[in-house]
Formats: structure tokens, sequence, C-alpha cells
């Protein structure tokens, strides 16, 4: 018999209480810890997905945070640029301004500078051309030019006509104290008597005359008579020349002048029609004009 | 020249006797529950665990996917009684290479035994599942002309697995005593390793063969309320 019964039966509890302790000791547990562990694992899953939700979050706010940071940057950056172009352009124009004014007041300052210098040099020159020329005439003043003066003075008063020999005429008549004829050296009788006739001829009267010496006129002879005066002598050149130099400059000086000022001096050159009026306040006697000048001028510039 | 260990008789009383059978399984049952009891006294819940752990765990989540396939919707609720019974077969079989050593299952009252626990698991798990009119009412499907031919296939297959396992395992234990005799040394040696094959695919099949008339059993029959499905 292959089958016994008891056995069977045995076996049938034996494996009922295997099936049993298995349960209890191997399935239960080993189940309650794959159990524990998934959970543990869904856990950390879940921590982990919402880990991964917080921080797409964050970046997303991150992201959001650097972009208007970034749009902020660039509004700043754009107002920065405007106010320092602005900045820019108004320092620039400040600048300008400035150096416009700096420019300007050192355009006045060459200007005038300039200015003085011309003048100062204009005036040196002209004083010493003067001097120059005054001292040369002076050394030239002898008594021959002295004697060829008197010719001339006398030829003068014998070729006066007009309202200038009347003027003359009345002066020397009206006048009580006798009539004074200047000259730059003592003048010889001879000549003293030639002038005396002249004058006497001429007005056709007894004129009284008293002779001075006037080493000023550098050379020539003047009659002054009751304010009225005829001469000739090279210091009324000299001043007539220096009046008409003295009034180009001023004509000269008082347009405004040009950046370009020429400091270089220029010798104030008398126009021939300028230069030769002899300064006499008789404006009635015209004649008295001296027709020798442009010699004298030639013989001072030679004498030089 | 023994076919069964039930013949190998230690002790004696009347109707109580203590045979082979029952002392080589509880052997088995103590290796098994021991060793259980060891590998879990220490079980670890976090995802450091031992070699040992890792096996047994292996072991039930393989058997709890194989039920899992076969249909069976809640594994757990199963799993102590297929897994016991695949664990008892194949560590029955497994131990036939230690010398002295002779597999309970290679006693008909053994696998005759396993097999009536799975002839009463089956109604008992499918009226546990779906009632027992719903579970007597299978019998009569799809007629009630079936109704004998499913009571006959119950008992032929419950027949038939107790003497499928007793067959494989006898046979294996006693070609290898009879090539013993015959051919010693090596022949035996590769007889031995066919054997520990065979005894684990008997292990399966039984086990699987268990789960499929559990699932067969537990498995709702549709109503005839319930709508056709739209073809």
């Amino acid at each position: 018999m292959l089958i016994d019964w008891f056995t069977v039966g045995a076996q049938a509890l034996n494996f009922l209480l295997l099936v049993w302790l298995m349960k209890r000791y191997l399935y239960k547990p080993i189940l309650n810890a794959i159990d524990a562990r998934e959970k543990l694992i869904a856990q950390e899953l879940a921590d982990a997905a919402t880990k991964q939700s917080e921080a797409q979050k964050e970046r997303d706010e991150f992201q959001k945070k650097n972009a208007e940071f970034d749009h902020q940057r660039a509004a700043l950056l754009t107002k920065a640029a405007e106010e320092a172009k602005t900045e820019q352009l108004r320092l620039l124009e400040a600048a300008r301004q400035a150096a416009d004014a700096l420019a300007a007041q050192r355009r006045e300052a060459l200007i005038s500078d300039a200015r003085n210098l011309n003048q100062a040099l204009t005036q040196l020159a002209q004083r010493e051309v003067f001097a120059i020329t005054r001292k040369a005439l002076t050394d030239l003043a002898t008594t021959t030019l002295e004697e060829r003066m008197g010719e001339v003075f006398d030829r003068r008063l014998r070729e006066l006509s007009g309202p200038a020999k009347n003027a003359l005429g009345e002066a020397l008549r009206k006048n009580s104290n006798p009539a004074v004829i200047r000259s730059t050296f003592d003048l010889p009788d001879v000549q003293r008597a030639a002038i005396q006739n002249a004058l006497n001829e001429t007005f056709s009267a007894d004129i009284h005359l008293r002779f001075e010496t006037a080493p000023i006129l550098v050379s020539g002879i003047e009659l002054t008579a009751n304010g009225q005066k005829v001469g000739w002598s090279i210091a009324d050149y000299l001043k007539a020349l220096e009046k008409g130099v003295d009034e180009l400059l001023q004509a000269q000086e008082r347009p405004a002048p040009k950046p370009e000022v020429k400091v270089a001096p220029q010798p104030a050159k008398p126009r021939p029609a300028e230069a030769p009026t002899p300064a006499t306040p008789a404006k009635s006697e015209p004649e008295a004009k001296p027709a020798p000048e442009p010699a004298a001028a030639k013989a001072g510039t030679k004498a030089t | 020249m023994r076919l069964s260990t039930d013949q190998l008789i230690f002790w004696h009383h009347g109707f109580f006797k203590l045979n082979g059978t029952i002392v080589f399984t509880w052997g088995l049952m103590l290796v098994l529950v021991v060793g259980s009891k060891l590998i879990t006294r220490r079980l670890s819940t976090d995802l450091n665990r031992s070699p040992w752990q890792n096996l047994l765990e292996i072991v039930v989540n393989g058997v709890e996917k194989q039920i899992s396939d076969v249909g069976l919707k809640r594994p757990e609720k199963y799993i102590g009684f297929l897994g016991t019974l695949f664990l008892f077969v194949a560590l029955a079989a497994l131990c036939t290479v230690i010398p002295g050593y002779e597999p309970p299952t290679g006693s008909l009252s053994t696998t005759a035994a396993l097999a009536l626990c799975v002839f009463v698991a089956v109604p008992w798990f499918g009226i546990a599942e779906q009632g027992l009119g719903g579970y007597l009412a299978s019998y009569t499907k799809p007629t009630l002309i079936m109704l004998p031919f499913n009571i006959i296939s119950e008992l032929s297959r419950t027949l038939a697995l107790a003497v499928r396992l007793f067959g494989n395992m006898m046979s294996g234990a006693m070609i290898i005593a009879i090539l013993l005799t015959i051919t010693p040394f090596f022949f035996p040696i590769i007889m031995t390793l066919l054997g520990l094959l065979t005894g684990l695919v008997q292990a399966y099949i039984f086990s699987i063969l268990a789960a499929v008339y559990i699932a067969a059993a537990t498995r709702r029959t549709k109503s005839k309320a319930d709508p056709a499905p739209a073809t």
C-alpha cells in the first residue's frame, strides 16, 4: 500500500502548520519590510518631486526676478546713458562757452597788448623820428641858412596879398607895442633892415619892430603882432607833421582792429598834402605856407 | 528496497507511527522556519539590506509575481499557501544532494496530503471570494449537464497532482538508487543534477497548478445583467 492514511493526515497537518509558521515568520515580515521600503521610496520620491517642484518654482521666480532685474538694469543704463549724453552736451557747451570766453578774453588781451605795443612803438618811433629830425635841422641851421630864411621871409612879406595882408596890416596898425620878429639866431643888421623895409613897403607905414632870438624855432623867422603871426620856421613844419601823424594814428586806431594786428612799427609817413601845413593860428594867412617844405623834409631825412 | 519513506518506521504505537516521511518533513519544516526566523530577525526597511534578506525578498517577490501573473488579484492573500507549497516541494527536491536524505515528496502519502490541501483550498478560497452559492454555481457552468464532469474533473486533477509529484520524485530517487548500484561515481551525479532540475520544475508545476485551480475557483463569473461588450 503506497498510501498511509495516518501519514497523509500527519503531512496535511504538518503542511498547514508550516503554512502558518511561514506566514508568521517569512511572508509577513518580508512583505511588511518591502511595503515599508516601498513607502520610504515613495516618500522619498514624493519629497524629491516636492523639492523639484519647489526648485522649479524658485527657479521660475529667480528667472522672473532676473528678467525684472535685467529690465531695470537696461532701463537704468538707458537713463544713465541719456543723462550722460545730456551732461556731456552740457559740459561741451559750457566748455565751448568757456573756451570762447577765454579766446575772446585772450584776443582782447592780445589786441590790447598789440595796441599798447603799437602805440608805444608808434610813440617811440614818432619821438625818435622827430628828435632826429629836430636835431638834424638844428645842426643844419647856420647863419647862412638864417640869411636865406630872411630872404624867404622878406619875399613872403612882399608877396602877401588879399585878406591876409589886410588882417596883418590891421593888426600892425592897431598894435601899440612894437611887432616882434623872432628868429633862431640873432639877425644881422642888414637882414633886419631888409625886413624893416619889406614891412614898411608892404604896408606903407613905419612899423616898429623888436627883434628876439628863439632857439625853439629850430630854424626860421616869425612876425607876431596883436595876435597875428606870419613866419616861416622848421619848428612849424615839425609841429604840423607831428599833428598830422597823431591824427593819422588816431584815425587808424579808432575802427575795430582785426586780430591780425601788426606789431611791426610803421613809421608814419606824412602825406605831402597834410604834412606841410604850418601851425599858424592865423587862418587868414594861407599864403604863409612855406614852399620848400619837401626840401626841408628831405634834408632832415638825409641828415639821419 | 522500499518505494516510499513511509516504510521507514522509527516508532510505532497502534495507529500512530513515526516514519521517515514525517521525520524528513519535520526536518524541512525546521530548516524553513528557523531559517526564515533567523533571516527576518533583523529585517532592514531602508535601502541597505543583507544578502540573505535580498534572497528571501527575491523569492517572495518572484512567487508573488507568479501568482499575480496567473490572474489572482491579491497575491498577498494566497502567498502563504501557494508560496509554502512551492518552497516545501522545492526544498524537498534540493535536499536530495544531501547523502542519506530522502525527499518526503517521494511518498505518495505526502503528495496526496498536499493534493488534498489543494483540493480543500480551492473551494475555501472560491467560497471566500464569491460566496458559497456563487462557488457552487460555478460547477453548473456552462450548463447543468457539466456538473458531474466538473466534479470528476475536481477529483481527477487532485489525484493527478498527487500522482504526478509522487511519480517524479519517487522515480528520480529510485533511478539514482538503481544507478548507484549499477554505475557508481560519475553517472549518478548527472542524474542527481537532473533530479534537482526536475524537482524544481515539479515544485513550480505543483504550485502553479494549485494557483490556476484557485484562480479558476475565485474568478467571478459575469452576471447576465452585465451588458455585453460592444463588438
